[in-house]
């Protein structure tokens, strides 16, 4: 039989390397379409949330008068109450059209209210707390920074236009104009927003207020919850499956149900929080104990499963020295085991909570979404008060009507990431110091 | 005497047991300490278990028991005739509880409550300015039970914290009685130290028994109010406040599995392939990095894809796909959501995959090679095949994930519960509904509320059915090559 | 078992692969060194020598199966036919046709028995019906002696077989390409005395129609079923002739005390 050089390819040869070639690119194509919705969901993510970020502030010289702000003169908080925030907002608008009178800033063609619609409606509120806290400001001229109002603070981030300016009720082109010569004049400027991770919510109409601090608060609470629970009762009931537990029915069923948790949908666990921490002990809803009470549960079968692996990677040898020298069983695991199994259970633990912090629907359930304005206690008695969470305000934030709260939602989102990445970092350099093989 | 203070005072004890236990054994054999069975801090341990650990589980019992009994007592008091028609006693309890909590409140501020309690428009107007909403006044049966359940609750409290304290003080005499030097006290300690790790582990299995339970008896109460063949089989979701609406899971239940079977669409041709590339063709440099980014993917919380689908893949589908088409108008759509949930699902096919085309051996791909196979036809013929009930059990893995999935479907599905074929179409799935029936002012009692938990059965056991399949397929695949 | 080596003698003269100057890298370690090599058509050809010494390794090289490892490194010439099989030009798909080979360890595909062997055929396009398919398969597994074992159950699983039917299994794939050249390496070790006595048999009718080259640990099995025997020693080509003489009258002190047992 004759064949053909080994330096010709025939034709089949050629078609079937030509499926080889299409063969590898349908891989190479499924790869960097994973790696580009992965890029194009952070672009998505960071171009509409880093905004968030910036600010844009009014700051102008504000006489508080005694005669509109205490007219008793007795500078008492209690009596002092009675000026509302409506005064205090004309007490603003005054001062700032002072301010752009004094820079030669033309505002003729300001409809009514076009000045106030200027300054957020969270500003009065804030300088109103301001003087409560401390009456003797009464009389003195003191540079004030406000928020500048939502309409406002999107033209600058390119969110509100002078085209959808001009068929937006809640600013004009002529505002913006305003708003433009005032930051020439340098009276509005555009800088860092640390109120975005420090203060509470705002209402639906105030994007420009709102803020992160009582979610980052909460969720901080749960996370502490999930930690001191799950952590400890991870572990040992690791240890307990992973070196005592004798193989039986019994333990098989344990085993199979932690699989199966590890799986089941988290809204479920949310359902199982209502009915049994909310409805049957009585616990309220909205507090973070609840919240990290149904999150433990959650994590529980993400701790044990690394934990376990982490026992399981320990070579039999150590526990026959130790056992060999006569240490008993539970010696051996706590004085040798453990310890060496400890970085790859921290790791496990670490991944477990990061997945906990982002978790929304089971919090949805429990009331978390609830509109929260005042920052819980200190623990433990403030695992008891009502708080937001991270991703829960995320969420709230979505269903909100006013587009600023988008750029929020965002922006959260960052801030979330910023999270899960420092600990999933910490999780990674854990790894790879301590990292053992055997 | 709050529960803080009480775990403090327990605490306390618990050191103290500790510290005299330990010194005890060391006097007990006048500071020799090779005459003790065990070395000193041992004798310290079990003390201190003994002190602490039978009051914290009396307490955690007392709590957990108390509400179910004193409820109880207090429905009793309600006055059957204050029941409205065709509701159940619950919304009353409910009723009752929230007064009773508005009252320990205003105690806690100092007000005085007396007064308010024989005046209940005036404890209305009081409870209200402290941020609890009162519906109606409540009738004076309601304050009775109110009382009474505060009186007992009083009590019941009163008597827990005596019960801890002497349950703390009897553990922590016993445990000194028994410090002799030939007590063995590291095998008490860790004989007790193991029922502890019995005790947790056992959390997994209450907390199974907690989910079946909690979704079966208000399923089952559920079932009462609305016929459960009408659930089952309804095609139309349209709740009625108040009651009186048709609830039928068809169109959620169509809606998910849509949603999902876009999802796997998506996601499994993409990871399969990446999967395949990674363990096939990938050098260690390219695979040591697209793994982990792939797997990024599965990091990032869903609430994140969720703001992904409502802003910037809901718009871009209808306005390139789904209005030019003349298929819609909503940015959410099953497509959004499916779209999304894919890129989601991405990383469970992909690593699960790449596990399990490792571990086929590589003698097979050797055998096929040496015949003069190509590397593809060596995959798809040879590989794939042998690792084909793995890859079943992925699909079915993420399968599970997109079914049980919320807060992308809650972002990007919509929310009307509809029968179509038009992807571009909202429709809503199980999920959204468990969220929107269990969130907001509803009551507890009427069928639109309790639905939700007829839902959340649904889902657990669709999904559990799921897993199971998935793992034991995937076990038995591992033994095959073990 | 009738003593091979009386009636040994070499067909024909025909050189079908031939190395010189072979060298080959894993890394930094070369692992063989300067081997120079005939080996000749329908003729045993066998490698023997200590673990590690790379005789499997130099195996591998001849169909290109160390293509598949990144990080090896083959220069020299190896020739079949006296084309250079690691011309660029040479596509490792075409020339593994030719070369087949079978390995330590039986790693028939978790598919049927006629799959097994019809694998081959089916991806190089050799039959154009099932009905020559069906006779490559049947006189395939004729010719490793296996068709009367197996012949009721051609749709079972060939992972399903005993060990040696495995292998045999095997064989039957890699002859249903009609290659030119056999390789097997060291294809009896996982196997029990029985099923290595008729895979020695089988091995010894196939040098009728293919050149088979063998790495064996086993001596005794080189000289059995062999021709010509090569024997390799850290990388090193020692000493290449008629296995009789290799067995009988080494003319290298080093293959004398690997032969004696002094090596190895």
């Amino acid at each position: 039989m004759t064949r053909a050089s080994l330096f010709a390819q025939d034709k089949r040869t050629r078609a079937r390397n030509a499926t080889e070639k299409r063969f590898r690119a349908y891989g190479l194509t499924a790869i960097v379409l994973a790696l580009l919705a992965l890029l194009w969901l952070l672009i998505s993510i960071f171009g509409n949330g880093l905004p968030a970020f910036k600010q844009t502030f009014l700051t102008f010289p504000v006489t508080l008068e005694e005669s509109v702000l205490d007219k008793s003169g007795t500078r008492d908080p209690a009596v002092m109450a009675k000026a509302t925030t409506i005064t205090y907002g004309k007490v603003l608008t005054k001062a700032l059209e002072a301010e752009a009178t004094a820079k030669g800033i033309d505002l003729s063609a300001l409809k009514k209210k076009g000045l106030a619609n200027l300054i957020s409606e969270e500003s009065p509120a804030t300088l109103r707390n301001m003087v409560l806290a401390d009456p003797s400001l009464i009389g003195q001229t003191i540079r004030f920074t406000a928020l500048a109002g939502g309409r406002v603070d999107g033209y600058y981030k390119g969110r509100v236009t002078l085209e959808t300016a001009a068929l937006d009720k809640n600013t004009s082109p002529e505002q913006l104009a305003v708003a433009d010569k005032l930051k020439e004049a340098g009276v509005l400027t555009i800088s860092l927003n640390s109120g975005f991770v420090t203060m509470p919510d705002a209402s639906d109409k105030r994007p420009e207020a709102a803020g992160l601090g009582i979610a980052i608060i909460g969720s901080l609470y749960m996370m502490a919850v999930v930690l001191v629970l799950a952590l400890p009762i991870g572990v040992a009931a690791s240890v307990y499956l992973e070196e005592f537990a004798p193989k039986n029915r019994f333990t098989d069923l344990i085993e199979v149900n932690i699989a199966n948790l590890a799986a089941v949908p988290s809204i479920v666990y949310g359902i199982l929080g209502l009915a049994i921490f909310i409805n049957m002990v009585g616990l309220p809803t909205s507090a973070p104990i609840v919240g990290g009470l149904v999150l433990t549960l959650m994590t529980l079968p993400r701790i044990i499963i690394p934990t376990r692996a982490a026992l399981k990677a320990v070579p039999p040898s150590i526990r026959d020295a130790a056992l060999g020298i006569g240490a008993s069983r539970l010696q051996t695991v706590t004085h040798h085991v453990l310890p060496l199994a400890m970085p790859g259970i921290l790791t496990g633990t670490i991944i477990g909570l990061a997945q906990a912090l982002g978790e929304t629907a089971p919090l949805l359930l429990i009331g978390m979404v609830a509109f929260v304005r005042d920052f819980p206690g200190a623990p433990p008695s403030g695992l008891f008060d009502p708080a937001a969470a991270l991703p829960v305000q995320i969420y709230n934030w979505t269903t909100r009507g006013d587009p600023g709260f988008v750029e929020r939602a965002s922006g959260a989102i960052i801030v979330l990431l910023i999270f899960l990445i420092a600990m999933n970092a910490v999780a990674i350099y854990l790894r790879r110091k301590f990292e053992r093989r055997w | 005497m709050s529960i803080g203070l009480l775990s403090l005072i327990i605490l306390v004890l618990t050191l103290v047991g500790y510290v005299v236990g330990k010194s005890r054994a060391i006097a007990s054999v006048a500071g020799d300490i090779r005459k003790l069975h065990s070395l000193p801090p041992f004798y310290g341990r079990i003390t201190a278990l003994l002190t602490a650990v039978p009051a914290f589980l009396l307490i955690i019992g007392w709590l957990l028991a108390e509400p179910l009994v004193l409820e109880n007592r207090a429905l009793a008091l309600i006055d059957p005739a204050e029941i409205p028609q065709g509701q159940s006693a619950d919304l009353v309890m409910s009723d009752v509880r929230r007064v009773a909590a508005g009252l320990d409140l205003l105690e806690t501020r100092g007000e005085a409550i007396a007064p308010l309690i024989a005046a209940p428009d005036q404890l209305k107007q009081a409870m209200n300015a402290a941020g609890i909403v009162l519906q109606t006044e409540p009738t004076p049966s309601t304050l009775a039970a109110t009382a009474a359940l505060r009186s007992a609750k009083a009590t019941s409290r009163l008597a827990m914290v005596v019960a801890a304290i002497a349950l703390t003080l009897g553990g922590l005499a016993w445990g000194l009685s028994r410090i002799k030097p030939e007590f063995r006290a590291r095998n008490a300690t860790e004989g007790f130290a193991m029922w502890l790790l019995i005790g947790c582990s056992l959390i997994a299995v209450l907390t199974t028994v907690g989910i079946v339970a909690s979704l079966l008896v208000e399923s089952l109460h559920f079932f009462r109010l609305y016929p459960i063949t009408e659930f089952l089989f309804s095609t139309q979701w349209a709740p009625k406040f108040g009651g009186g609406g048709t609830l039928g899971i068809v169109p959620l239940l169509w809606g998910t599995l849509y949603v999902s079977a876009i999802a796997l669409l998506v996601a499994v041709p993409i990871g399969l392939l990446s999967a395949i590339y990674l363990a096939e063709y990938a050098s260690r440099a390219t695979r040591s990095w697209v793994k982990p980014a792939i797997e990024v993917l599965a990091g990032i919380p869903t609430i994140v894809y969720g703001l992904f689908a409502l802003i910037t893949v809901g718009p871009l589908l209808r306005d390139y796909f789904a209005q030019p088409l003349g298929l819609g108008n909503s940015s959410s759509s099953v497509l959004t959501a499916g779209l999304v949930m894919g890129i989601m699902v991405i990383p469970f096919v992909s690593s699960l995959s790449d596990d399990i085309i490792n571990a086929v051996p590589q003698s097979l791909r050797d055998g096929s090679l040496g015949l003069g196979a190509t590397p593809s036809e060596t995959i798809r013929q040879v590989v794939l095949p042998a690792a084909l009930p793995g890859i079943v059990g992925a699909v079915l893995l993420a399968a599970s994930r997109a079914i049980g999935e919320t807060m992308i479907v809650v972002m990007g599905a919509g929310a009307a519960a509809r029968l179509s074929l038009n992807p571009f179409d909202a429709m809503t799935t199980v999920t959204v509904k468990i969220v929107s029936q269990l969130t907001g002012d509803t009551e507890f009692a009427s069928p639109e509320t309790l639905v939700a938990f007829a839902l959340g059965l649904t889902l657990f056991v669709l999904t559990l059915c799921l897993n199971i399949l998935a793992l034991m397929i995937v076990r038995k695949y591992r033994e095959q090559y073990e | 078992m009738k003593d091979q080596r009386l009636e040994s003698r070499v067909d024909t003269q025909t050189i079908k692969i031939q190395a010189r100057g072979a060298q080959v890298y894993y890394g930094t370690n070369h692992a063989i060194k300067d081997v120079d090599v005939d080996i000749l058509d329908k003729t045993v050809t066998a490698f023997i020598g200590p673990s590690g010494c790379g005789k499997s390794t130099f195996l591998r090289c001849l169909n290109r199966m160390n293509d598949t490892i990144a990080s090896c490194r083959v220069e020299g010439k190896i020739t079949l036919d006296d084309e250079d099989i690691y011309d660029p030009r040479v596509d490792p798909v075409q020339l593994r046709a030719r070369i087949g080979m079978v390995f330590q360890k039986p790693n028939p595909f978790p598919k049927s028995i006629y799959d097994n062997v019809a694998y081959g055929p089916k991806i190089h396009g050799l039959t154009r019906n099932k009905a020559e398919l069906d006779a490559i398969v049947e006189s395939c597994l004729r010719k490793a002696a296996l068709w009367n074992e197996v012949k009721d159950r051609l749709a079972a699983p060939g992972t399903g077989l005993s060990g040696g039917q495995q292998q045999r299994l095997c064989i039957a794939r890699a002859i249903a390409t009609s290659p030119e050249v056999l390789l097997m390496d060291e294809p009896c070790s996982a196997l029990d005395p029985i099923a290595t006595a008729q895979v020695e048999e089988l091995i010894d009718e196939l040098r009728s129609q293919f050149s088979v080259v063998i790495v064996t640990h086993s001596m005794q099995q080189a000289a059995r079923v062999s021709q010509r025997t090569a024997f390799f020693h850290l990388g090193n080509l020692v000493e290449y002739g008629e296995t009789g003489q290799i067995f009988t009258n080494p003319i290298d002190p080093r293959t004398e005390s690997y032969i004696s047992g002094r090596i190895g």
